[in-house]
């Protein structure tokens, strides 16, 4: 399955990477290469094979429907990225974290 | 007393021949001294760790001592540390202070031992030089021209530099096995599910898994006590009894302690693509189990080959997804100009990762991605329980495996830097056992050109407290894990 | 051409639990932003998933009360994508192997028009917990979002019907049904105005006797059952109007204006989603025992369309009234007081289908806000039973309960409303009637059967609406055939 430019830049906006015209090239040489590797794979036989999603052969656990944390916002909010684009406040006004508006 | 083992460390703090203070500053000193070459810590702070060192030795004094108060450790920069720089070795990160404790942290504070800092990493935990890492390459102690592995370079730098006592890793794909081979020294990743990954930043998380890098098997099993455990916050954490995993360890004696103890030699780990060094090496470690009595047996693990594709695949997918938190909304980096929402997230993300990282979320994102899941993704875990099965038929015939950790010795820094691929192969022979979730370690077995070289073990689910038994009586009998770089 | 349109629900009830899906934050509606988003809620790095009990159970009784296939495993799963409300850039849900398997319900849809009212079954596709994501507040500052994520987190049920439904009327009359269901289980308190209960709405035409689906736009987040109707209304006339003016219909997510009347896709689902799902590696998969079952079926009470069923069979109640009673547990539940306390069944049903649900609509009042109890209902339709009172009388002492005015025998006694049943003070009341009234005698002896009804008009108003009305006829008849 090999890949092209096309991919690369879908993936990347997927992924929200911004990746240029020049980036995308040397990209595609490199994931190619990994993507060699992977193939690999595509030669094993695994009809009937259960996938194997975790080591140990457990289930979920469950939680008690309990009220445990308490309001942390001023600590968390401690963390905040500065707003950008001139501000150098915190991207945080009222409790609320502050992104450019979302359009629905 | 920095060549001293744990239980020395130990013992000198409850004799009062020195205090938790006196021992951390020593450390300190040597990190000021050394690690503006070595660049094994990322954030240190000497007052938090002073103040840890300090409520230590009123612990000691009130004869509340456990077995590693007042030892100071490095902590890798996965861990969340509360009020502590957890950066993950990333850009992305680089002014997050955890605000919350890692469950592997809150064990070491329990346990009242001291955190002398956060280690140097490759970012997000990718890679296997610590050249990934956004504050650095990690210089190897044995060469300073060399890289220490990774991803736990920094601790691994810093326990070869003893520029701690002993430190934590978390190892994914090798992450703690492969540095210790190439920086000569001893450590474990445990059974997937036995350290909580509660507070340990995600890679790959149903790989993910935490362990003690030391000096000795027996300093390791002292650490395992403390950072395993079952953590309720942790859905993946096993419910199982507290183990000592010291327990055997007094009973290695006499000239033939490992007598009848089966060794699997897996062919597939001694074939091509291996150092013709690193394989003497190995041999002849190997022939040394022989005259502590253990006898070995021919293996085969037929889908070993396939571990770095399906790792490749696996990894890099839970990875894609891991990573989409870090978006500039809510804490770390943001872009400093940006036009709207999606500029936004483009821009921070481009930003705050490093090129590894991109790479990582791409090929994650691609394998996942409409189309393409079958292909890979449910391919991957096929294969992965195919990998799996390999170990449990290997151990009806065997108790322990051993090969090589890694299929050189420490590399130059630069060398693999642009090829992803050559630097994925690094991990070849370590990765296998985190695709099955069994424990895996490394121990210094010798030296090729001057630079250490690692006999991997890997036991059966559950099974560390015999690995470290068996890694012990190596230990008992040799003196590689005691060899320190020079000049430092 | 003759247009069918075709309609399937995903259905997002919020489960009645103190926590959230995966962590121990509070989920009370209305708090300060943020306040209730702790670090799993805001994903800092390093934190897990625990999985709520609680929601487990709510989900394990859905899928029982629609007689479901519950697999003995599910398994969680990631939906990937980006979203400022999202705070992992993935929401837990579960995609592949959901908690309730395939299941039905029946509705009942309304007559309308020159249709008759009719029953109809719809499939259940599945139903699955996930999580639910934050708000997006606007207006905060200028050009900017503000993020609350306290909803983020949030235990869900998203329950899936095949596109069963074939008109607006039977799309509203499911989400009725289900609405009144996870209310009557308790594992939703219902609150439509605070997100508890919403609706996405697949829509659908094709041309009438064709199999093939056209293609479906979804309206989302529809929280009332009227814009809903209105809604597909408006989004059937609009595919239906696309296709016979030769456009093709684009499969997109659109959302309905109430002040418009109208729906419109969305501009930041535009682009095609690819949400790579895959089993969540922070998870284990869900196990649900035969015994999990078992407990939980011994905690649920008898359900809607059981009880619906014994209402016909032991009260003799139609089928619309068995319907009707049973529209709400609450209802069911007074209509049963009632006749525990010693009212026959059908007055009952009368009654509060009558009386009572006209008073609780024109008062916006829930039954179980009435300030008329089931016992005192009860007490009621018993003094009418036993002759105490007269209907119309009864009318005035509902009114006087209603007002708070006190109990039925008290305001009976009060207001002198007592039915006069004295057989001998009755016929001297006739008597009286009969001889201050020849003319009308004769008439009715004429034949004139009106008279009849004249003469007992006279003798109730004589008696001052005491005289039960029954013995003054029976009297009366007898006097009049001597």
């Amino acid at each position: 399955m090999a890949l092209n430019i096309t991919d690369i830049k879908r993936i990347a906006h997927l992924a929200r990477l911004e990746i240029s015209d020049q980036e995308a090239t040397a990209t595609l040489t490199k994931l190619s290469g990994i993507l060699g590797l992977i193939e690999q794979m595509q030669a094993v036989d695994t009809t009937n094979i259960t996938p194997m999603s975790h080591s140990q052969d457990v289930t979920q656990r469950l939680r008690e429907d309990v009220v445990t944390a308490i309001n942390q916002r001023e600590a968390f909010q401690s963390n905040a990225p500065f707003l950008g684009n001139g501000s150098a406040e915190k991207a945080v006004d009222s409790g609320l974290y502050l992104v450019p508006k979302v359009i629905e | 007393m920095i060549n001293s083992s744990l239980k020395n460390l130990s013992q000198m703090l409850a004799k009062k021949e020195i205090s938790s203070v006196e021992m951390t500053q020593t450390f300190l000193d040597r990190i000021n001294k050394y690690n503006p070459t070595i660049n094994a810590y990322i954030a240190l702070n000497a007052d938090k760790t002073l103040a840890q060192a300090k409520a230590a030795d009123v612990r000691i004094a009130n004869g509340k001592a456990e077995p590693l108060t007042g030892i100071p450790f490095a902590q890798k920069d996965i861990f969340c540390a509360k009020g502590w720089q957890t950066t993950c070795g990333s850009k992305m990160l680089a002014n997050f202070v955890a605000p919350y404790d890692a469950y592997v942290i809150t064990q070491f504070d329990n346990a009242g031992a001291v955190n002398l800092g956060k280690t140097n990493m490759d970012e997000f935990a990718m890679g296997s030089s610590n050249e990934t890492s956004y504050f650095g390459g990690v210089k190897n102690p044995w060469d300073f021209d060399r890289v220490p592995g990774g991803s736990s370079g920094g601790s691994a730098a810093a326990v070869a530099a003893r520029l701690c006592a002993a430190a934590t890793g978390t190892d994914t794909g090798g992450s703690i096995r492969q540095p210790a081979s190439l920086c000569g020294f001893t450590g474990l990743k445990p059974t997937y599910g036995l350290v909580s990954r509660y507070g340990m930043i995600a890679f790959a998380s149903s790989l993910d898994q935490a362990g003690p890098m030391a000096k000795s098997a027996e300093d390791c099993a002292l650490m395992m006590n403390v950072m395993t455990g079952f953590d309720e916050r942790d859905s993946t954490s096993l419910n199982r009894p507290k183990e000592d995993y010291t327990r055997g360890l007094s009973n290695i004696q006499g000239t033939q302690p490992l007598k009848g103890l089966r060794i699997g030699l897996p062919k597939e780990y001694f074939a091509d693509g291996l150092d013709a060094n690193v394989a003497k090496v190995v041999q002849e470690a190997i022939a040394e189990y022989r005259k502590l009595g253990a006898e070995t047996v021919d293996i085969s693990l037929p889908n070993s080959q396939l571990s770095i594709p399906v790792y490749y695949v696996l990894a890099p997918a839970e990875a894609s997804s891991n990573l989409s938190r870090y978006d500039g909304v809510r804490y770390g980096h943001r872009a400093a100009e940006y036009d709207d929402l999606m500029d936004m997230y483009m821009k921070s993300r481009s930003e705050g990762f490093g090129a590894e990282v991109k790479r990582r979320i791409l090929i994650g994102t691609y394998v996942l991605s409409a189309g393409y899941y079958d292909a890979y993704y449910l391919k991957a875990q096929q294969i992965r329980r195919l990998i799996a099965d390999d170990f449990t038929q290997a151990f009806k015939q065997c108790d322990v495996i051993m090969g090589p950790t890694a299929p050189s010795t420490a590399f130059k820094a630069g060398e693999k830097a642009d090829d992803p691929v050559a630097m994925y192969l690094q991990d070849v022979y370590t990765i296998a056992t985190n695709l099955a979730g069994l424990p895996g370690m490394s121990i210094p077995a010798g030296f090729s050109n001057g630079l250490p070289v690692g006999l991997q073990l890997m036991g059966n689910y559950f099974d560390e407290a015999r690995m470290l038994d068996v890694a012990h009586a190596y230990q008992q009998v040799t003196d590689w894990h005691l060899a320190m770089p020079e000049g430092i | 051409m003759e247009w069918e349109v075709v309609i399937g629900l995903e259905t997002h009830t919020q489960l009645r639990t103190k926590s959230k899906q995966f962590s121990g934050a509070s989920i009370t509606y209305g708090a300060e932003p943020n306040t209730q988003a702790d670090e799993v809620s805001i994903a800092l790095p390093g934190v897990l998933p625990v999985l709520n009990k609680q929601a487990v159970e709510c989900a394990i009784k859905f899928g029982l009360a629609i007689n479901a296939d519950i697999p003995a495993r599910s398994v969680f799963s990631r939906k990937n994508y980006f979203y400022p409300d999202l705070p992992k850039g993935y929401q837990i849900s579960q995609f592949e192997l959901p908690v309730v398997g395939k299941g039905a319900v029946t509705i009942q849809v309304p007559a309308s028009g020159k249709n008759a009212a009719y029953e109809k079954v719809i499939n259940i596709t599945r139903a699955h917990l996930e999580e639910d994501a934050g708000k997006s507040v606007h207006g905060a500052l200028e050009g900017m979002s503000g993020i609350d994520l306290n909803r983020a987190g949030t235990p869900l049920l998203e329950i899936v019907t095949e596109p069963d439904m074939r008109s607006a009327s039977e799309a509203v009359a499911y989400a009725k049904k289900l609405h009144e269901l996870v209310q009557w289980i308790d594992i939703c308190d219902g609150n439509m105005q605070e997100g508890s209960f919403r609706c996405d709405v697949n829509v659908s035409v094709r041309p009438k006797g064709t199999d093939k689906f056209g293609t479906r736009r979804e309206i989302k987040n529809l929280n009332s059952f009227k814009f809903m109707t209105q809604a597909i209304e408006y989004e059937t006339r609009w595919q239906i109007e696309t296709l016979e003016d030769g456009g093709t219909i684009q499969q997109a997510t659109v959302l309905f204006n109430p002040d418009t009347g109208e729906t419109k896709a969305m501009r930041s689902k535009e682009e095609a989603n690819d949400y790579r799902y895959f089993p969540d590696p922070d998870l284990l998969p869900l196990e649900v025992t035969a015994a999990d079952k078992a407990r939980v079926k011994a905690t649920m009470p008898e359900l809607p369309d059981a009880m619906k069923a014994r209402f016909e069979a032991d009260y003799a109640l139609s089928s619309y009234d068995a319907a009707a009673l049973t529209a709400s547990r609450e209802l069911a539940d007074y209509f049963t007081a009632t006749v525990h306390a010693g009212s026959d069944a059908k007055p009952a049903a009368n009654w509060i289908m009558g009386a009572i649900s006209a008073k609780l609509n024109t008062e916006e009042k829930m039954i179980n806000e009435s300030p008329i109890s089931a016992a005192q209902l009860a007490q009621l339709l018993k003094r009418i039973a036993d002759n105490t009172i007269s209907n119309n009388a009864a009318k005035q002492v509902f009114e006087a309960m209603w007002a708070g005015e006190g109990e039925v025998d008290a305001i009976i006694a009060e207001k002198g409303l007592k039915q006069e049943s004295d057989s001998g003070a009755i016929e001297a009341i006739i008597d009286e009637v009969l001889k201050a009234n020849p003319a009308m005698v004769e008439e009715f002896k004429a034949g004139k059967e009106k008279a009849f009804n004249a003469l007992v008009g006279q003798a109730m108003k004589a008696s001052k609406g005491k005289a039960n009305p029954a013995q003054v006829n029976e009297v009366l008849k007898k006097k009049l055939a001597n």
